[in-house]
């Protein structure tokens, strides 16, 4: 069968199985929108802004686990995507990209429209292809989907020039099933031997911790991390990224770590003996001062990526394999060892952990007549039963939400850990309620995120995906004033909003539905019934104390027991 | 310490910059890279000599072989290997300079590969550090130009880097 370029870009997505990709149109891929339009099986979603499209269909794809998939148009259209492909690529999610690019003959004249996406992107992608030739298009898209999908998943770009997709030529269609590349093969297996020694010293540790990060989520290792947590009986502590991937509820689990991580989580972190990093990379957020990081502790640390190993904390012992696989092994191996943990040493180190706990790090002022933020998270918990999809913008908000939403599942806490994308949230929302209709999907926000994004209420209201945006509203990019206050006596060098709009008419003139709620006891009335309108996007504008901070804090540069802990606990200092 | 990694990368446009990019973006350093295909014409030899830590080189290592392009790479600097650089010479060559370009000329085995009243062209290959003995050796006043083609290098024995 004879197909063009257009066709055959289009009928490639059909064969990999894609069901929306998210665009906008432009000069450049005009053939392929013609092709779109000519056919039922892939939905387009229009969005309003080609950062809304990357960040819906990054949305879609952490929620789902299937590649989210773009269509932009050349220049402004390409370079709009760039930051929803990076924030993708620094959270590893995988993605499709296709751009437009000008016809051949022009590329390297300057045409209208015309940039370098292909250099643009290099740094931000896990790979970029530029289609030369109508009759490689099957190929490269296969390849594009191979590398996204596959190893640490990441965003791949296929840049097209309008003449690949030139309808007038034709050429036979045939979708590779498989191709393989001499050039890439990711791991899978973890090394027999590494494995072994690993175990042995687990199982010798006095006391152990676990730290688990994202890619337990993107291997779909949650079920394997569950299990081996509970055999082994040792605290687990997830990243910024890795939560859900236990559930939060769990007596095991000791919260997020890092510079907003619980304080037994951190204390923890820094007096274990045995560290068990499970696909996660040691961030800088995670981390706090790299020479003080775990100081008495042998590491042990699985990834997919060799190039995680050793980069920014030497591990004694290093695993490069598909988590699930060597999770898989390793229950095997300590299902098998004559060795068993020391009871005792256990039962101490627990006894310390539990006495850490027992600060109650996350306590707030609840008689306050100001809605407390923290408050609001945990009434949207129970308003949803802990069910809900939560994506998040950047910032104050977010940190709430990590802390406050106790995620119990994998692929239900949505956000840009890794570039920290502001923006991010609300075309997110729109993306996972594509993927999954019937769920609550709700967007944890705040004023001056909301604004970087918020032309897509208007794709909302023409997909009818009712989510529920949940406004922090302080007047103040509350991160940077929390930092200022900190780290500045004080001076809050443009960090408030002066002029803020009117949220509830702003939602009413994009035809959605907006509450204003500035008492404690309206918050949970506001979320009950805006959760009863299954189908209506509902803006709640929630006027929140300006003053509140996030604690604990682990501020940059410093140990993880260093920590700043909220002032109504113990008092504002610092433990040393 | 000076390490000299050898690539084998698919010839690709694009695979050049994709190296030299990932240099540039984690601020590692490049004093030299060389790079043309090989013997197959969809795969292309790069040679890269940098400078690091070992932390600083298995990462350099890590992150070039992380690149979906690079099919295979090796430190050279590891194991039993040779090196060579060519280097091309312009000097000015009148009166008795003419004589001392000569002289040093046969005392480094390099060859003069373009010959005019006033100049020659010294054409020398070898390790660059032979090479720079030469530069240092000739009067700097009579250097016109110089080019060198980076370093490139190739294991001794029968092992050696192929798909």
């Amino acid at each position: 069968m004879d197909l063009n370029g257009a066709e055959t870009v289009i009928r490639c997505l059909k064969e990999e199985g894609v069901e929306c990709i998210f665009g906008y149109p432009g000069g450049a891929v005009l053939h392929i929108y013609d092709a779109l339009f000519k056919q039922q099986d892939i939905r387009h979603i229009l969005v309003r802004h080609e950062q809304g499209a990357t960040h819906a269909a990054d949305g879609y794809a952490r929620a789902t686990g299937k590649p989210g998939v773009v269509l932009v148009t050349s220049g402004p259209g390409a370079t709009n995507a760039v930051t929803g492909i990076a924030t993708a690529y620094l959270d590893s999610i995988p993605m499709i990209v296709l751009s437009g690019q000008v016809p051949s003959p022009v590329i390297g004249s300057d045409a209208f429209q015309e940039v370098d996406m292909v250099g643009i992107t290099r740094p931000c992608v896990k790979h970029n292809f530029l289609i030369k030739d109508v009759t490689k298009i099957a190929e490269t898209m296969k390849k594009a989907f191979i590398v996204a999908t596959t190893g640490r998943p990441g965003p791949v770009v296929v840049d097209i020039p309008k003449d690949i997709t030139d309808p007038a030529i034709k050429v036979p269609f045939k979708y590779p099933k498989q191709i393989v590349m001499r050039s890439y093969n990711p791991a899978v297996k973890g090394h027999k031997g590494q494995i072994k020694k690993a175990v042995d010293l687990l199982l010798e540790a006095e006391k152990p911790m676990i730290y688990s990060g994202g890619g337990v989520i993107l291997g779909n290792a949650s079920e394997e991390l569950t299990e081996f947590t509970r055999l082994l009986e040792y605290p687990i502590t997830n990243t910024l990224m890795g939560l859900g991937a236990y559930p939060a509820t769990d007596t095991q689990f000791v919260g997020m770590l890092g510079m907003h991580g619980t304080y037994e989580a951190n204390m923890a972190m820094h007096d274990c003996d045995v560290l068990v990093a499970i696909a996660a990379r040691f961030d800088d957020r995670v981390t706090g001062k790299l020479s003080e990081f775990c100081p008495d502790s042998k590491i042990i640390h699985i990834d997919v990526d060799p190039a995680s190993i050793s980069k920014n904390v030497r591990v004694d012992i290093p695993i490069v394999g598909d988590v699930k696989s060597v999770l898989q092994d390793m229950i095997e191996v300590i299902k098998t060892a004559k060795k068993k943990p020391s009871k005792k040493a256990l039962k101490d180190w627990w006894k310390q952990i539990e006495e850490w706990r027992s600060l109650k790090c996350l306590a707030y002022d609840r008689t306050s007549k100001l809605i407390k933020p923290q408050f609001v998270i945990e009434q949207l918990y129970e308003a949803t039963g802990g069910d809900a999809y939560v994506t998040s913008d950047v910032g104050q908000h977010q940190m709430w939400a990590a802390q406050y939403y106790h995620f119990t599942k994998p692929r239900r806490w949505i956000n840009s850990g890794g570039l920290g994308t502001m923006g991010f949230g609300l075309p997110a929302a729109i993306g996972v309620k594509l993927g999954y209709p019937d769920a609550d999907v709700v967007c944890v926000t705040g004023e001056a995120s909301i604004q970087m994004c918020i032309q897509e209420l208007s794709t909302a209201l023409q997909y009818s995906t009712g989510i529920k945006i949940v406004n922090l509203n302080n007047r103040y990019m509350g991160m940077v004033r929390q930092w200022q206050e900190f780290s500045y006596e004080s001076r809050y060098s443009h960090s408030y909003l002066d002029a803020i709009p009117d949220f509830v008419k702003l939602a009413e003139s994009y035809g959605h539905v907006g509450m204003l709620v500035e008492k404690p006891e309206d918050v949970r009335p506001a979320l009950e019934e805006s959760l009863k309108l299954k189908d209506r996007t509902v803006f709640l504008d929630l006027i929140t104390d300006p003053t509140e901070n996030v604690y604990p804090m682990v501020e940059s540069g410093k140990a993880h027991n260093q920590m700043r802990l909220p002032p109504g606990v113990i008092g504002d200092r610092e433990l040393a | 310490m000076r390490h000299i990694i050898s690539v084998l990368m698919e010839n690709e446009s694009g695979a050049l910059s994709r190296v030299a990019g990932l240099f540039s973006a984690r601020g590692y350093n490049i004093e030299s890279l060389t790079v043309a295909p090989t013997e197959d014409p969809t795969l292309s030899r790069m040679t890269l000599v940098t400078r690091g830590s070992d932390r600083i080189i298995e990462q350099i290592t890590k992150q070039l072989n992380k690149l979906v392009d690079v099919v295979k790479l090796i430190d050279l600097a590891e194991s039993d290997h040779i090196e060579r650089e060519l280097m091309m010479i312009k000097v000015r060559a009148e009166g008795d300079a003419r004589f001392e370009a000569q002289r040093l000329c046969e005392i480094f085995r390099g060859n003069i590969i373009d010959v005019t009243p006033q100049s020659y062209v010294i054409e020398i290959t070898g390790a660059s550090d032979k090479l720079d003995a030469l530069v240092n050796a000739l009067d700097r006043d009579s250097i016109i130009e110089v080019v060198r083609s980076g370093t490139t290098g190739i294991l001794r024995g029968l092992k050696g880097l192929h798909v």
